[in-house]
């Protein structure tokens, strides 16, 4: 951000403009090998181990198109309710990046694979259909590292190393056509979209849409119109977005950024803008320009692609449940409100939800861990619900923990913190952290007394009769027993007590 | 048989003679070394030799023909590689500063038949720099003589092949064949040199310089030695995604057949009136006569859409060149040379001087038209329109085929020039394929045959014969006939033994 740049606070950037936005996601598909050779594409490997001579690019190399990439890519057109296309070609982009081993990126240009989509997301009650324009099939450049400097960027590093192992693995670029909403609602929608495709290409098997290791990857493009113009602004496409949350603060941020500049009369610039997540604003990035000329034309190492109808049709047959209909049997399945189901997608809890319990957790159960405890342990973090380092496994061990009486909900909130931690299973910090509950009568009867001594007057009024004057004196013994003992047992022993 | 024999045989004729035992594959390979080393001082048709190499599997050959094993029909047959072609631990530079020193870990799909076949690999031969010439004189590392005449070019861009088997340093060579570089070097140098059908031969492996054009082919001295080189090295290939998965046609038993009666051959109105040197025309008229006499039913045929041929010709080659060579950025492989004013240059400021330094001049005119004419508000009028021209082209091509089983013309317009001739003019220079591109930019397999000597320069003249696509047979069938035909002419000798004998180095 130049010092000359001033922020308008959203909402009175929204009383002047209308944010229009187009949204890209990148997809890294799962196949076993990567899009144009043979070549695993597990993540992680020693640098340079995954690679040959097609995806170096050594001199007299040739692609060959992965077909299980092919069936990824229409499995996921036809979930993004596209057309899949009868016949298309590979086309090469153009341009120089020393990760990028051939200098241009084979990708798809004007015929890809999947095209006139839509899906459906759903915020705070109201159904926003997002149109789809294209889906189409392009390989992944490799990784540089710039070593040296100060910020691990290009500017200022002594030297740089580039790892070809992710160069060549196979990626679906899903291409939103111009998204326009209520202006209020456009950070919310974008989140939701961004959500929304990875729960369906997730569904698919096809991908492992972690956005933490960037098998998922958005970029949001965003312009401002003056209210009442029909003249589309200037765009800037932020990218790194690399969580939900991140998706709708970078919408936030950048209306209020356009609105500044276009408040004091300046030209947003075209460009491409770094989000960054500590901070939550965005950095000049790349100029681009509509001038930038990739130089595309038609592939010629590539036999273009023509999948036969009967192909699609069967493949059609493999695709999943479509999220409003799981959706629907899902509220039904657990007996949720209309207002759980929402928060429940508002928060990306959906396959969390469902995923605890299938591990035998009442759903309320699932629903007071996910909703109550983890997304605001989420938002208090500022990452999204799915990174938080809490499996539906734990979730689902520790409510066990629960129903066998060993520890209580309020103990459960530190076994949530140790796990977190990294100090162990759910039983484990258990034990590490001496949290199972007393219920031993020779250790509670000892402090039950000492809580009767300690307050004669509530003694007395349940010897009285006023059974409710027993939370005092349990409070006291909870207190003595740093809450580890067992409530229900107290109870039962100052009234055996005190009767 | 004599090594000076030896050399002199033909493929065929080596592989009856070590099935024989005659010879052996070490005496064949030693005789074509001693060849190299006495005459490619004069030719320099080689760019590598590896004696070593050739020898050690003309060895293990030897070996396993010995112990009774069932060999492949041209085991132990010596061969010349174009350097354009991937060979592991051979260098392969294309003729390119840019790779200077470059080994490739990987053999191109043909060098692993080659092996497989086990016939002795002599050396890489010269080139254009990345095939982009027709004379061997943009070759980084010094331009290649004709036999026939040391101070004229050889032909391009696989002038090395062509003047190695015609010097008789090899009996067999592989050449690349974009917009003619097996085609025209042959008619050049008396051989016979044959592009196949696009994707009858796998490119993998093949350093690219024009995707939807590249063919590897065979360079030999007789059309029944290209035709048992071109049935080792075509077949499907799973890593090239172009490669025709169909069986090949038989062309060895039709270059057996060699029956041209009742063959219906075209000539091309559009190749051999202006443009065409009078003895190139000359011979290539008394050809058709030939093959008249010997019962072929010749007619005159048109394709209109030829005149826009060389101009599509040179918007598509360059265009996908561009792109091709882009990949040679001193990152990875080939020469790194950091510009000279700048001690913190970034990477693309090193791919600049890299590229600057390494790529010769036209090597660059090509990507700088090819970069032109892919750009943006230019596409349409120049890459778009010349692959209009490739589908009028076919369309001409397939009206032809339907009434003619094969077409024929000059392989080339001219005989061999003078090195340096046309250096300063590459439209002139271009204007040498005027002839073999037509099959480049449709993908149909073409064959030249060494036809004669021209009247006024006694230097060799090609005739083309061309064939639908997958109908490489019908090249092979015409051509034997029509060799046998001028061999009976030239008192049972091929062209080349009309050569002059080379000076032998000491």
């Amino acid at each position: 951000m130049t010092a000359t740049e001033t922020l308008v606070p959203f909402d009175e950037a929204l009383t002047r403009y209308d944010p229009v936005m187009g949204l890209e996601i990148h997809i890294e598909l799962n196949t076993a090998t990567k899009m144009f050779c043979g070549c695993p594409t597990g993540f992680g490997a020693e640098p340079n181990t995954q690679t040959c001579p097609v995806c170096l690019a050594l001199p007299g190399a040739l692609p060959v198109v992965n077909a299980k990439a092919v069936e990824s890519a229409i499995r996921m057109g036809l979930a993004l309710n596209c057309e899949i296309a009868e016949w298309c070609r590979f086309a090469r982009k153009n341009y120089f990046y020393p990760d990028m081993p051939k200098n241009f990126q084979t990708s798809q240009y004007d015929e890809p694979i999947a095209y006139d989509g839509y899906v459906d997301v759903d915020v705070d009650g109201e159904t926003y259909r997002i149109e789809i324009e294209r889906a189409h099939m392009e390989e992944d450049t490799g990784k540089s590292l710039h070593v040296g400097g100060s910020t691990g960027r290009i500017q200022g590093a002594d030297f740089s190393l580039v790892d070809y192992n992710r160069a060549g693995i196979p990626l679906i670029e899903i291409v939103t056509r111009t998204i326009e909403v209520p202006g209020d609602k456009a950070p919310a929608v974008a989140r939701a979209y961004v959500s929304h495709v990875r729960d369906l290409i997730g569904g698919l098997g096809v991908s492992d849409v972690r956005m933490d290791q960037g098998s998922l990857r958005a970029d949001v493009n965003l312009s401002l119109k003056p209210k009442g113009s029909s003249a589309l602004g200037t765009r800037s496409e932020t990218k790194n977005v690399n969580s939900f949350r991140s998706v709708e603060r970078a919408v936030r941020f950048e209306v209020s950024r356009h609105a500044g500049i276009l408040d004091a009369g300046g030209k947003v610039i075209q460009e491409t803008r770094h989000f960054h997540e500590d901070t939550g604003t965005t950095s000049s990035g790349r100029e681009k320009s509509d001038a930038d000329d990739y130089r595309y034309f038609p592939e010629p190492d590539l036999a273009p692609v023509s999948p036969s109808r009967e192909w699609v049709e069967e493949l059609r047959k493999t695709l999943p449940e479509p999220p409003a209909v799981r959706r629907a049997r899902l509220q039904a399945d657990w007996g949720f409100s209309d207002l759980d189901m929402r928060d429940t997608i508002g928060a990306g809890a959906l396959d969390l939800i469902t995923a605890t319990v299938e591990l035998g957790t009442t759903p309320q159960a699932a629903k007071k861990w996910w909703l109550g405890e983890m997304a605001r342990r989420a938002n208090e973090t500022g990452v999204d619900i799915d990174a938080l380092g809490i499996t539906p496994q734990q979730v689902a061990e520790i409510q066990k923990l629960i129903d066998d009486g060993r520890i209580n909900d309020k103990l459960a909130r530190e076994v949530f913190d140790g796990v977190i931690a990294g100090e162990g299973t759910p039983e484990e910090v258990v034990v590490a952290r001496k949290l199972e509950v007393v219920s031993d009568d020779g250790a509670l009867g000892a402090a039950v007394d000492r809580a009767i001594e300690a307050d004669p007057d509530a003694a007395q009024k349940i010897r009285d009769g006023k059974q409710a004057a027993a939370g005092a004196l349990i409070g006291a013994v909870m207190k003595e027993m740093r809450g580890q003992a067992d409530a229900g047992r107290v109870r039962e022993l100052i009234i055996e007590k005190l009767s | 048989m004599t090594a000076r024999d030896l050399t002199k045989a033909t493929a065929d004729e080596l592989s009856r003679t070590l099935a024989a035992g005659e010879a052996s594959s070490v005496e064949v390979t030693q005789a074509h070394i001693d060849r190299i080393a006495a005459v490619d001082g004069a030719i320099h048709a080689f760019l590598h030799v590896d004696a070593e190499g050739a020898l050690a599997t003309a060895a293990d050959i030897d070996k396993r023909r010995a112990a009774g094993e069932k060999l492949h029909g041209l085991a132990g047959v010596p061969i010349a590689v174009k350097d354009i072609v991937a060979t592991i631990g051979l260098p392969t530079t294309c003729g390119s500063a840019i790779l200077k020193g470059w080994i490739p870990p990987y053999d191109a799909t043909i060098t692993q038949r080659i092996k497989a076949a086990g016939l002795p690999i002599l050396g890489k031969t010269n080139m254009d720099e990345f095939a982009m010439g027709s004379s061997t004189e943009h070759s980084a590392y010094g331009p290649t003589h004709n036999p026939w005449d040391t101070t004229r070019i050889p032909g391009g861009s696989g002038g090395g092949s062509a003047a190695a088997v015609a010097a008789f340093e090899a009996p067999l060579a592989i050449g690349t064949d974009t917009g003619g570089s097996i085609r025209q070097p042959g008619a050049l140098t008396g051989t016979v040199g044959v592009k196949p059908t696009y994707g009858g031969v796998s490119r993998y492996g093949l350093v690219a310089l024009a995707s939807s054009l590249d063919q590897a082919g065979p360079v030999t001295r007789s059309v029944l030695d290209a035709a048992l080189l071109h049935e080792l090295i075509a077949g499907h290939d799973p890593m090239d995604s172009t490669s025709i998965n169909e069986p090949t046609p038989d062309v060895v038993a039709a270059a057996r057949r060699a029956e041209v009666k009742g063959l219906r051959v075209g000539v091309i109105t559009e190749l051999g009136g202006e443009g065409f040197q009078a003895g190139v025309r000359a011979r290539f008229d008394e050809a058709v006569g030939l093959l008249t006499s010997a019962g072929a039913e010749v007619v005159e045929v048109s394709l209109p859409s030829l005149e826009y041929a060389l101009a599509a010709y040179y918007l598509v080659m360059p265009s996908e060149a561009s792109s091709n060579l882009a990949r040679f950025d001193a990152m990875r492989y080939g020469i790194r040379v950091p510009p000279a004013d700048n001690d913190d240059p970034s990477a693309e400021q090193v791919m600049a001087s890299s590229r600057d330094a390494g790529f010769g001049d036209e090597v660059k005119r090509r990507i700088i038209l090819g970069t032109y004419a892919l750009s943006s508000g230019y596409y349409d009028a120049y890459y778009g329109s010349a692959q209009k021209v490739r589908t009028l082209l076919s369309r001409d091509f397939a009206a032809a085929f339907a009434t003619v089983d094969v077409l024929v013309s000059p392989t080339s317009p001219t005989t061999a020039f003078p090195l340096g001739d046309k250096l300063d003019d590459p439209l002139s220079m271009y204007l040498q394929d005027v002839a073999t591109i037509p099959a480049n930019l449709v993908g149909i397999p073409g064959l030249s045959l060494p036809i004669g000597l021209a009247d006024e320069d006694n230097l060799p003249v090609g005739l083309q014969f061309l064939a639908p696509a997958k109908a490489d047979d019908r090249l092979y069938n015409a051509a034997a006939a029509l060799e046998a035909l001028l061999e009976s002419k030239w008192g049972g000798l091929p062209l080349l033994a009309q050569a002059p004998e080379l000076e032998v180095a000491r």
